[in-house]
């Protein structure tokens, strides 16, 4: 059942990466918005691929206990 | 400049360090601890994905395309997500099977076709070729960069450094790729170097990136705000120059499936997988990797485009120059390094990866199906399986070169990369398919990988050539024949995409299409069905699943001398003797030549010489009978069939469970009901026997004396008199109460008006009201509805309440009330008494049989029948008879009837 859950995780997570990796999510952000400079769509891809390389690794390490 | 012989020393002495850690990882193996049975080490073992390409090519990318670059790493990302629905199951099949390339991989799916293993095996070389070479460039180009050489240049081949790179990788490749023949075929020591090789090429990259950022520019913001004020860079910051969102996409998808089907991926994530649980941590921790060495991707490029002028160093070596310029040395040498060891660690595996492909799916079929080859091959093959392998690997080394030679000058990194990613992609619909969909049939394979590579071949290599001078750009710039809708980059006037997107669509459409459309053609055939489920179930089925698909005769000794010519004899009696105690059986000889051994046996051969070859061979030793497709449809439906049963059964059970449940309750009911018999019986017997017992003792008072005088014996007969008349009623009662209850009393229903009722019953019963000193009250309204019911029983019901009050009211100033009211829906009698009343824990029991409150006197008087009695007529009439008390005072005994019983003759009336 546990493992089931992890893996139903694991899939929703990677579907929600490949919707805001994707147009038009990602196109979204392509603005003039600069945090210290750096453009609002470079924060938000490594921001995001962050997130999700964090949420992967909660599931498959901590999530399935 | 850095001088030629330190660049040549340092990576020698790269190389040396690279062979050691090998060593030591072959050594580790051999002594039986493992260095790479570790999660760790295979995550960084697929970073071997992230070659030159990643390394020089992505700040050359970003450097015209800002995050352009991207897409290529976001789709591994998430297919490492869903690792374990595709991964997983490929390493499952990959190891129940010793399955050793992606070849033979695809070829074990549609039953171990030979055709299809020599087809995946020549796209995948040809494919791959192209990319090779890219690391080659790569590396004697910057190589060249360094030195001020000019790479490539015809003329001096003896001193061009890629030829000498490729002679020393392919001499690394044969040392570790093909040390010796495994069944298993993994490389301990390559895994080891190549994990090691992923660790020097982070380092590098990431030491670059800080150096740029931090040293040679002032920080993150320093260095995009300055871009954003120059000109040409803005673009860069923004999504302006990705392309269009249909390319970022196709690309996605197309990195996506080439992480899983390029060969050395394959190789790496499936083959040299120990421990299929190491997937687990490779899922998060391979995208770390990812973006890791992504990060300073943008930045490195950003630096190179504000340092140098337009257009006089090439961006994609950025990573080299921009370190070098600002008089970093040993920065740079250490750049250089680390774009050596990820164009080497790439070289390495793929070469391993293909020269598996070449020896066991193309030319050892070939070899073995030779009549005359067979008569002169040595016994023992061992020798020139591995020989093959190294002769593979110079060749595919050699061709890498050449076309780099040839080729290579024309492009920038990323777009051979990308040729070499459509052409692999090619395998997906069949290895996917097959994987998931048990319809999908040899014929479907080939025809979708041909038609898919004919596409591939003719949108993206040959236009590539042309490019390159080999062919007139004619055909590219009007289509071949002049055909304008035949346009090789703008088929059928598709033109809204870029040039690998275009290919990427085509290829697929056409490569599926096939696939699918000849799949569905015609059913598969026995073979094909048996492969097609055991690959499918895998996750679900113990893998010997495929042992059931055999029939024929077999002999050990054949087996064992036909494997110890691939496999040497002792490590296959070995392996027979391990195999033998698995199954309870001390020696080989008394091991039963069954489906399960001739299976063991040829996968066992399969991990050497692939499964082509190693069903060739096996086939030419034992006497098989070939299934036929109901056969084998037979055996899938009998597995299917156990399945349906198992579940059937389970049901059963289940149902049986509840079943027994309802019969132990209903058990414990009659057993219930049975006590209950029994307490009636005693209490009614009980009962009898009182009024019997003083009738007796007064009759034989009267017969033993009969001087008795007359008073006392009319007194006596008295008490016999009304003994009898006591027992009369109680007999009565109880065969009153066994009809009713069961259901056979005689209702005689009649008009009854309860005002005229209770007056009868006042009349009656008032009698022993009076006996008692009390006095009965009525308290009647002037009419109520006539009622529909058994006058006879009524009455009992009322003589049977007055007749109880009376006996509990006190000695002096005792009332028995009678109150008649109608409601809304019923009509209402209360029977009031003033006596001591009835405590709230025996209001439930005086309903019981034979249960009564003891009356004033204390000595019960009644039979114990009357409430029960009473509360069953008025039940039967849909009514209810409670009671209400205080105790102290008095008790009242109620009963409704509903008006519905109202008589139709009095309904007719009231409507009216």
């Amino acid at each position: 059942m546990r493992k089931a859950l992890a893996r139903q995780r694991l899939v929703a997570c990677t579907l929600f990466a490949a919707l805001a990796f994707n147009a038009p999510l990602l196109w979204l952000f392509d603005t003039a918005v600069a945090v210290f400079g750096v453009p609002l769509v470079f924060l938000y891809v490594f921001g995001i691929w962050a997130a999700v390389i964090a949420v992967l690794a909660w599931v498959v390490e901590v999530g399935h206990r | 400049m850095l001088s030629g012989s330190v660049i040549v020393g340092a990576s020698f002495a790269y190389l040396v360090v690279l062979f050691g850690v090998a060593l030591y990882g072959d050594r580790r193996a051999d002594a039986g601890r493992s260095l790479i049975a570790n999660p760790w080490v295979y995550a960084l073992s697929l970073a071997v994905y992230c070659t030159a390409w990643t390394y020089y090519g992505s700040v050359g990318r970003a450097a015209t395309a800002g995050l352009g670059f991207l897409p290529v790493y976001l789709g591994p990302t998430l297919v490492m997500g869903v690792s374990w629905l595709v991964l997983l199951k490929m390493v499952r099949i990959s190891k129940a099977y010793r399955i050793t390339s992606i070849a033979d991989f695809i070829a074990s799916r549609y039953g171990k076709s030979r055709l299809l293993a020599s087809m995946v095996t020549l796209v995948a070389v040809v494919g791959i070729v192209p990319y090779i070479a890219l690391q080659l460039k790569a590396v004697s180009s910057e190589y060249g960069l360094l030195t001020g050489a000019h790479p490539g240049n015809a003329g001096d081949w003896y001193r061009d450094t890629a030829l000498y790179m490729a002679l020393v990788l392919a001499a690394f490749t044969m040392i570790f790729g093909t040390r010796h023949l495994d069944a298993t075929e993994r490389h301990e020591g390559m895994v080891a170097a190549i994990a090691f090789e992923s660790i020097v090429k982070l380092i590098a990259f990431l030491a670059v990136g800080v150096v740029v950022t931090y040293f040679i520019f002032d920080g993150w913001e320093d260095l995009f705000v300055s871009a954003a004020i120059a000109p040409d860079l803005a673009s860069l910051l923004s999504m302006d120059n990705v392309g269009s969102k249909a390319d970022w996409f196709a690309l996605t998808v197309l990195s996506a499936l080439a992480f899983l089907m390029l060969p050395r991926q394959f190789q790496v994530a499936v083959v040299e997988n120990v421990d299929e649980r190491h997937l687990k941590r490779a899922t998060w921790l391979f995208p770390l990797y990812l973006l890791l060495i992504n990060i300073f991707v943008l930045p490195i490029a950003l630096g190179g485009m504000l340092r140098f002028p337009a257009d006089v160093i090439d961006p994609d070596s950025f990573v080299l120059t921009l370190p070098l310029s600002e008089g970093y040395a040993t920065l740079t040498l250490l750049a250089f390094i680390g774009g050596l060891s990820a164009a080497t660690s790439m070289v390495i595996v793929e070469t391993i990866a293909l020269s598996t492909m070449v020896c066991n799916d193309l030319v050892m079929p070939l070899l073995l199906s030779n009549a005359r080859f067979r008569r002169w091959a040595p016994h023992d093959l061992t020798g020139l399986l591995l020989l093959i392998r190294r002769g593979a690997i110079v060749v595919i080394l050699l061709l890498g070169y050449l076309y780099f030679r040839l080729a290579g000058q024309a492009y920038a990194l990323v777009s051979i990369g990308l040729i070499s990613f459509a052409a692999v992609v090619q395998f997906a619909p069949a290895l996917l398919g097959g994987m998931y969909w048990r319809g999908a049939t040899r014929n479907g394979a080939v025809a979708g990988l041909a038609a898919g590579f004919a596409v591939w071949l003719y949108t993206l290599l040959l236009p590539s050539f042309a490019k390159s001078g080999w062919l007139p750009m004619a055909f590219v710039e009007s289509g071949i024949f002049g055909i304008e809708l035949l346009m090789p980059e703008r088929l059928f006037g598709f033109d809204e995409v870029n040039a690998t997107t275009h290919a990427l669509f085509w290829s697929m459409a056409a490569n599926i299409g096939a696939f699918v459309a000849v799949s569905l053609w015609r059913p598969p055939t026995a073979v094909e069905a048996g492969q097609a489920s055991v690959f499918v179930d895998i996750l679900k089925r113990e893998p010997r699943g495929a042992a059931r698909f055999w029939r024929g005769q077999a002999k050990i000794d054949d087996l064992l001398a036909l494997l110890a010519r691939f496999l040497g004899a002792e490590r296959v009696r070995a392996n027979f003797a391990s195999y033998a105690r698995s199954r309870g059986v001390e020696y080989i000889e008394e091991l039963e030549a069954d489906g399960d051994l001739v299976h063991f046996a040829e996968t066992l051969l399969a991990g050497a010489i692939g499964s082509v070859s190693a069903r060739v061979m096996i086939a030419s030793v034992v006497q098989e009978e070939t299934l036929g497709i109901e056969e084998v449809m037979n055996i899938l439906d009998e597995a299917s069939q156990v399945r349906a049963y198992s579940r059937e059964l389970e049901e059963k059970s289940r149902a049986l469970e509840a079943a027994t449940q309802e019969l132990r309750a209903a058990n414990e009911r009659l057993q219930e009901l049975d006590r209950v018999k029994d307490d009636f019986m005693s209490s009614v017997t009980h009962e009898l026997r009182t009024p019997l017992t003083s009738i007796r003792a007064f009759s034989e008072m009267l017969l033993d004396d009969p001087k008795t005088d007359l008073a006392e014996r009319k007194r006596f007969l008295g008490i016999i008199v009304e003994e009898t008349e006591r027992l009369t009623r109680l007999v009565n009662q109880v065969l009153d109460l066994a009809k009713i209850e069961s259901g056979h009393a005689q209702w005689h229903e009649t008009d009854v008006d309860l005002i005229d009722l209770i007056e009868h019953v006042a009349d009656t019963a008032g009698q022993l009201v009076k006996s008692r000193r009390a006095q009965l009250l009525l308290d009647l309204p002037p009419a109520v509805t006539l009622l529909r019911v058994d006058r006879d029983r009524l009455i009992q019901v009322l003589t049977n309440l007055i007749g109880n009050a009376a006996r509990f009211v006190p000695e002096a100033g005792g009332e028995v009330r009678v109150v008649l009211r109608e409601t809304a829906d019923a009509v209402r009698v209360d029977v009031c008494d003033n006596g001591p009343g009835i405590p709230a824990e025996a209001q439930a029991e005086i309903f019981e049989k034979f249960r009564q409150a003891s009356g004033s006197g204390g000595k019960p008087t009644g039979t114990g029948l009357g409430l029960p009695i009473s509360r069953q007529i008025i039940e039967h009439f849909g009514g209810h008879l409670w009671v209400s008390s205080t105790p102290g005072e008095g008790a009242v005994f109620s009963f409704e009837l509903p008006r519905t019983l109202a008589s139709p003759a009095a309904q007719t009336a009231e409507a009216s």
